[in-house]
């Protein structure tokens, strides 16, 4: 059972093809919190059901989520030699009519999304041709794959196997290319090589500041002692994140094989995969693929035969949002309650049980095996200047097309919002687009055309963060975003320094007495004092960036604090008692 | 002090060891097989684990998923995340809570039947609003879907 060499790797990979695409009928059904929360454990019912009832040889498969949130849920229909085709909005009483076109040899084509005649292979280098030669009139209507305008600007590296494959067979994991990186940096790169081809690629840390990875990986390398550990930070707890529940849901080998390698790295023998609480689902797909990989030798002794040793455990917390703070999560695990501690010492020299420790956000680690296959050239071809690659977001509140997307860097707000986004539903006008979560701020209209990277998003003094991307309309009221960021910001205060504890909780009553009319005009620069101060006086980051939104949204909507004590009205019609609507309703 | 179930306890505490790092895991297991972190049920692990009964409340206060108090049959979870405060997630808490004739800062029913607890985040932005029953998510909640969602709970 143990893969010790390319051959047998080879062989596993020729598993998952026949599983991925087995010459047969095969339905794929999205089948991630986003799809489940609509219905698609019905649907799949259903499509067994009627295969069943009809004799049909086919089989039904749970897949993760395409992103295409809009349209859930969502499935896919191979059948041998046609174009795969994606349907849209499907519900159990439109089941019958699909399985009986299928069993047509056709398609239901009212409901079809697009269909897709080559996929192409990120990893394994070619493409997966559906069809060859002329494409059946019957599939000639709907479009294809890359002229759906939510997909067309998108660039898939990170969520390359996101509801392509079945989130819980480690054999279709392989079949796209899976450790065939690890067997690569484990059988013909040293440490450092690894080391130095992550740098090279210029990959930054997907949550907080952006630190480069390769660069912090070093400094573990380097750090003295024998005992090191490596841990994956599933806990970002920031409002409006999909999209790490969604990757862990539909592709935990991506994470594992990136914390393997990362391991081999810094010299890590054991690590730990911390997920937030009330991932249920995610942490039981994850436990599944820890005991695949160990069943294949991925994991612990010997691994490769190349005689790493590596062994990893998942804890799982228990819901608080300063356990994203590395210090705090280090806390975490060793099981007490996760209080931030002042660095330096950085967790790199003095960690988990005061060890030097690596901690890699989920999405960091995801890209690990791209570079390592790809290599650092062509990873740090993508993207812009200083911010290489891809970033996933959540793109959702107003917008017509919510969903989960990757982009290159350096591409703008209009494009996601509009192009892929597909604007602001019945054609209202873009009031703001939050960025950052707590840690960020809201970025107003006239900066839309901002690109997308590290630096160009902290000018306008939002963050990259983890990427959740929420836009608004004009029904949304600027001082009420804040109020809900500082309560957030005050329920999740560990309390262990002054300035978050008392500071944050001052700020949240300041901005609640404005958006209940009792603001006074000395309230704005109060605020801003405020905030300068906690900014420089925190403890941890989450302390020093909470006054980050209001900070931002006095910068560009100042206007409507002012409106709001002034006038003592709410332009958007939201803060009671003063809500006000406008004229002639 | 009311009896409890102490060979449960032991399997737990025996699945992740005495150790102070098993803590939370314990306690979590613990919260999911009585709905609760009962003070007795405290008191016991403490002596079992040799940590102070101190430690183990701090844990169960900080943590948001821990529970002092009983909860009722059903636990409801309203997202409070970014995404759905934009898309009034506020009027879902406000209609639950009419529904199921909650006051003001009360959290479980009368007999038992539901709690409602504002969360944050639970990872299902694109659905906003978002609310969790039990294991179960359902996502583009309004105020008027929500009755609807709540009659499948009721009838069990």
């Amino acid at each position: 059972m143990k893969v010790s060499n390319r051959k047998d790797l080879e062989k596993l990979k020729r598993e998952g093809m026949a599983s991925l695409f087995p010459g047969t009928i095969k339905i794929m059904v999205g089948m991630a919190t986003c799809c489940l929360a609509k219905g698609s454990d019905r649907v799949m019912n259903a499509l067994e059901n009627e295969i069943k009832k009809r004799g049909l040889k086919a089989s039904v498969v749970p897949v993760g989520c395409i992103g295409l949130c809009y349209k859930e849920p969502t499935i896919e229909v191979i059948q041998p030699g046609k174009p795969k085709v994606t349907y849209g909005e499907i519900t159990p009483d439109k089941v019958p009519q699909i399985v009986e076109a299928i069993a047509q040899g056709g398609v239901k084509r009212e409901w079809v999304l697009y269909r897709t005649d080559r996929e192409k292979l990120l990893l394994n280098g070619g493409a997966h041709a559906y069809c060859s030669g002329k494409i059946s009139v019957l599939f000639k209507g709907p479009h294809e794959y890359s002229d759906i305008p939510f997909f067309k600007k998108q660039l898939k590296i990170v969520l390359r196997n996101s509801g392509y494959i079945n989130p819980e067979s480690i054999e279709e994991y392989v079949a796209r290319g899976g450790y065939f990186s690890l067997l690569k940096a484990l059988t013909k790169m040293k440490p450092e090589e690894v080391i130095s081809e992550v740098t090279r690629a210029g990959l930054r840390g997907r949550s907080g500041g952006g630190f480069p990875t390769g660069v912090k990986w070093l400094s573990c390398s380097k750090a003295e002692g024998k005992k090191k550990y490596i841990i994956c930070n599933i806990s970002e707890g920031d409002p409006g994140i999909g999209m790490h529940k969604s990757l862990l849901e539909s592709d935990p080998h991506s994470i594992l094989e990136g914390l393997i390698i990362g391991a081999y790295a810094i010299g890590a023998k054991e690590g730990y995969i911390y997920i937030s609480s009330g991932y249920a689902l995610g942490v039981k797909r994850m436990e599944k693929a820890i005991k695949g990989a160990k069943i294949y030798g991925f994991l612990g002794k010997n691994i490769l035969n190349s005689g790493f040793d590596f062994t990893v455990k998942v804890k799982e917390g228990g819901g608080a949002y300063v356990c994203g703070e590395e210090t705090a999560l280090i806390k975490s695990i060793e099981g007490e309650w996760g209080e931030p501690r002042q660095r330096p010492p950085y967790p790199a020299e003095s960690g988990l049980w005061g060890k030097p420790t690596v901690i890699n956000n989920v999405e960091t680690l995801a890209n690990i095996p791209v570079i390592i296959t790809r290599g650092a050239r062509w990873f740090s071809s993508i993207g812009s200047e200083k911010s290489k690659g891809t970033k996933v977001f959540s793109l959702v509140g107003e917008v017509n097309r919510v969903g989960l997307i990757e982009v290159p860097m350096g591409i703008t707000l209009k494009e996601i919002i509009y192009d892929i986004g597909g604007g602001i539903p019945k054609g209202k006008a873009l009031k703001a687009v939050q960025a950052g979560g707590p840690a960020g701020g809201c970025i107003p209209k006239k900066l839309i055309n901002l690109p997308v990277d590290y630096e160009s998003l902290a000018q306008v003094g939002s963050a990259m963060s983890s990427g959740g991307l929420i836009v608004m309309d004009g029904k949304t009221c600027m001082v009420d975003v804040n109020k809900y960021f500082l309560s957030f910001l005050e329920g999740e205060s560990c309390g262990k320094c002054t300035p978050c504890r008392v500071g944050v909780r001052r700020m949240r009553e300041i901005i609640t007495d404005i958006c209940e009319g009792k603001g006074k005009r000395e309230d704005v620069p109060l605020l801003e004092r405020m905030a300068r101060l906690i900014k420089e006086g925190a403890l941890c980051n989450l302390g020093k960036t909470a006054p980050n939104p209001i900070l931002a949204s006095l910068r560009y909507f100042r206007d409507e604090y002012l409106v709001h004590i002034r006038d003592r009205k709410c332009p958007a019609g939201v803060c009671r008692p003063i809500r006000t609507r406008s004229i002639g309703k | 002090m009311e009896s409890f179930d102490q060979s449960a306890i032991d399997l737990i505490i025996g699945k992740y060891g005495k150790r102070e790092e098993s803590l939370i895991s314990i306690l979590r297991d613990i919260q999911s097989q009585f709905g609760c972190l009962p003070k007795e049920v405290l008191q016991y692990v403490s002596q079992k684990v040799d940590l102070p009964l101190s430690k183990i409340f701090c844990i169960a206060t900080f943590y948001s998923s821990f529970s002092l108090e009983p909860r009722g049959k059903n636990l409801i979870s309203v997202c409070q995340g970014t995404a759905c405060h934009v898309k009034n997630g506020e009027q879902v808490v406000n209609k639950l809570a009419h529904e199921l004739k909650l006051s003001a800062g009360e959290k479980t029913t009368a007999d038992r039947a539901f709690s409602v607890e504002k969360v944050r985040c639970i990872g299902c932005c694109s659905m906003a609003s978002a609310v969790r029953i039990n294991q179960d998510t359902y996502g583009q909640v309004t105020r008027n879907s929500v009755d609807k969602i709540l009659k499948k709970y009721r009838k069990t």
